[in-house]
């Protein structure tokens, strides 16, 4: 009995670094990506909405406008919404189709417990499978965003200035931090649910819910808490940015469309009053830095609830038994 | 750590046990396997045989009790046990989508191994369990038995010391089940330690040096085969003798000295000996005026083994069982 106590001085560190082997789980796992047959369809689509929204965009502009480049990924016609409110519910999308079969995959394969077989943690598969969607995520946006910048210079013939730049690699940021909150709950519904339809079905209800119910049930919540028009404007914004899609158009606007009206608006200080004597008001753009502070509580909360979403994801899948 | 003859201790347990809730899965297990041998786990599903192997690789944590694979802690130090142990989980399972190379090349990456290194490691396994024809093809295209196949090349791109195999005939036919043990003896020969686990008892037994009975998560027999079933058998050597004769040859047999029962059928008589009666069993036949045509000891089977002693242990469970239901009846008679 004494040996067997002295030989549990148990929770003792570990021994070898937690990241052995996580490059080789990220390029396969990318490889794996880029060459499935359902990124490519994925790829195609949004291929397709920005090249049909930028299209109809240049139709939409005029040449003496500010920001031309900014207006190219925000002007709608219809009957097509704007390239930026396409990009809210496609990146979810794609963030999704990345991550809902990322554990679970392996269990049906049967592959999860000969990979973890090998000299590495459990730590390098799960990193490794979420930066490798995070990476392609990055990659398809990135190549979408050069493209539509291109489509741009052709068209319009002037290059974008400087500051146009800054804030479309803004935006290119916030969206793929948009999609790392969806990538985060797909690899932690990949390992809660053994059946990958269940993880995949389950993302989009959750996606749904935060896109389309969740505005509504903040408006009845509203209601319900306070009778003050001007409380229930506070609340209803801080429930409704409980949602990473109200963050992330939020953080759209402000960086795309630099005035102060929609500033004003995203901070919070205006009511339906203010918005009609602000009709008069100078239509002067706001400078970066100034956008940048309005949406660095937008983009920090991005970055935190897919922090805290791998996190989750990393408690549950070391606690998880592997055997099949 | 060495024993006996200076052989090394290449696995050990010590009160290893395994309890998931209420259920102990592994009870108290203690487990020494030596370098060179081949060790049969055996017993019924849902024994305890894959919670032990995954103890021993750190795929699971131990409720108590400790491990020491090639003297390493798999609770501490999985790394290093796992850059030298080979597992090939029960039912394998692939990328089916990659080639049978894209596959293992992976898990070369995995463990680290140089490019040039790991290619050379690759066709070398790959020629070495037949494959090297059908390596560019998608292993889902692969039948059952090339997987297995191909799971073995995969522990040998490790270069192990000890491979632990779940279940690795399961779903095969018998022809491949028993290519597949032969290939195993083959891995032994060359030093390497190996670790089995198995519910068909028959299949495996030829190719185990020791083999440790389960049931219901504790070891209940270890052994030799033969020293198990000298043990739990009653020391039974099964004769068959094949004889051709006018007269019956029953009494000749059982007048040999050491036979204890004789079952005669169409000239084949099966007998029960205490001993390896084949040279006396011969000569009465001769003398009997008898001719022999076949003549071979029965090995023991650990099929048999097991169904004798798990007869025994019920016996004496009901019996304790009895004891118990008197014990109460008395207790309530005295209340």
């Amino acid at each position: 009995m004494a040996e067997r106590v002295e030989a549990r001085p148990r929770r003792a560190e570990r021994e070898g670094s937690p990241w052995t082997g996580l490059w080789a789980v990220v390029a396969k796992e990318m490889a794996d990506h880029l060459t499935s047959a359902r990124m490519r369809f994925l790829e195609l689509i949004i291929l397709l909405t920005a090249v049909g929204t930028v299209y109809l965009a240049l139709q939409e502009l005029r040449r003496t406008e500010e920001f031309l480049y900014l207006a190219l990924l925000t002007r709608s016609r219809d009957p097509l919404p704007a390239f930026v409110g396409f990009m809210g519910f496609l990146v979810p999308l794609i963030a999704i189709a990345l991550g809902f079969d990322a554990i679970n995959g392996e269990f049906n394969r049967r592959t999860l417990s000969r990979v973890l077989a090998q000299p590495i943690y459990r730590d390098a598969l799960l990193l490794g499978k979420f930066l490798a969607g995070l990476f392609t995520l990055a990659l398809v946006l990135t190549a979408i965003w050069l493209l539509v910048m291109g489509l741009g210079l052709l068209r319009l013939g002037v290059p974008p200035t400087g500051v146009e730049v800054a804030r479309g690699l803004l935006y290119l940021l916030t969206t793929i931090a948009y999609g790392g909150v969806w990538l985060g709950l797909a690899l932690t519904f990949s390992i809660v649910f053994r059946q990958p339809a269940t993880a995949a079905l389950s993302s989009i209800a959750v996606w749904l819910f935060v896109t389309v119910f969740w505005g509504m049930l903040v408006g009845l919540i509203v209601q319900g808490l306070t009778d003050d028009p001007v409380a229930q404007t506070r609340w209803g914004l801080a429930l409704v940015r409980l949602s990473p899609n109200t963050l992330y158009s939020e953080a759209s606007l402000a960086l795309l469309h630099p005035t102060i009206e929609s500033t004003l608006r995203i901070m919070g200080v205006i009511t339906p009053l203010q918005l009609v004597q602000l009709q008069w008001a100078v239509p002067t753009p706001l400078p970066l830095s100034q956008s940048l502070m309005t949406i660095w509580p937008h983009l920090t909360g991005l970055i935190a609830a897919t922090i805290l979403l791998f996190a989750l994801s990393y408690v549950l899948f070391q606690r998880q038994e592997i055997r099949a | 750590m060495t024993t006996g003859a200076g052989e090394e201790v290449v696995i050990e347990t010590e009160g290893l046990t395994k309890r998931y809730g209420d259920v102990t899965a592994v009870d108290d297990l203690r487990l020494r396997i030596q370098e060179g041998e081949i060790y049969g786990l055996l017993g019924p599903n849902g024994s305890g045989k894959t919670t032990t192997i995954l103890m021993l690789l750190g795929l699971t944590e131990p409720t108590a009790g400790s491990a020491r694979v090639l003297g390493f802690d798999p609770v501490r130090e999985p790394l290093k046990v796992k850059a030298k142990v080979g597992y090939l989980p029960d039912q394998v399972g692939f990328y089916d989508e990659l080639t049978a190379r894209e596959n293992l090349a992976y898990i070369a990456k995995l463990n680290g191994l140089p490019r040039p290194e790991a290619e050379r490691r690759l066709d070398e396994a790959l020629e070495r369990m037949g494959l090297a024809d059908v390596a560019d093809r998608p292993v889902g295209t692969y039948s059952r038995g090339m997987k297995q196949r191909l799971g073995l090349a995969e522990l040998l791109l490790k270069r192990p010391r000890v491979i632990i195999l779940d279940e690795p005939t399961l779903g095969l036919d018998p022809e491949a089940a028993r290519e597949f043990l032969q290939t195993i003896r083959g891995l032994k020969a060359e030093g390497i330690t190996v670790l089995l686990s198995s519910h068909l008892l028959h299949q495996v037994q030829q190719i185990c040096d020791r083999v440790g009975l389960f049931h219901k998560g504790r070891k209940v027999l270890e052994g030799t085969v033969p020293e198990l079933a000298r043990r739990v058998l009653g020391g039974a050597y099964r004769v068959r003798v094949h004889a051709q004769s006018e007269r019956d040859l029953r009494p000749a047999l059982e007048g040999v000295a050491g036979v204890r029962a004789v079952i005669a059928q169409d000239g084949v008589y099966e007998l029960e000996a205490e001993r390896d009666v084949r040279p006396d069993v011969a000569e009465a036949v001769v003398r009997a005026g008898g001719k022999l045509l076949g003549l071979e000891l029965e090995e023991p089977s650990l099929d048999d083994i097991y169904a004798r002693y798990f007869e025994r242990l019920e016996h004496q469970h009901q019996d304790e069982q009895a004891q118990e239901g008197e014990g109460v009846t008395a207790r309530g008679g005295a209340r």
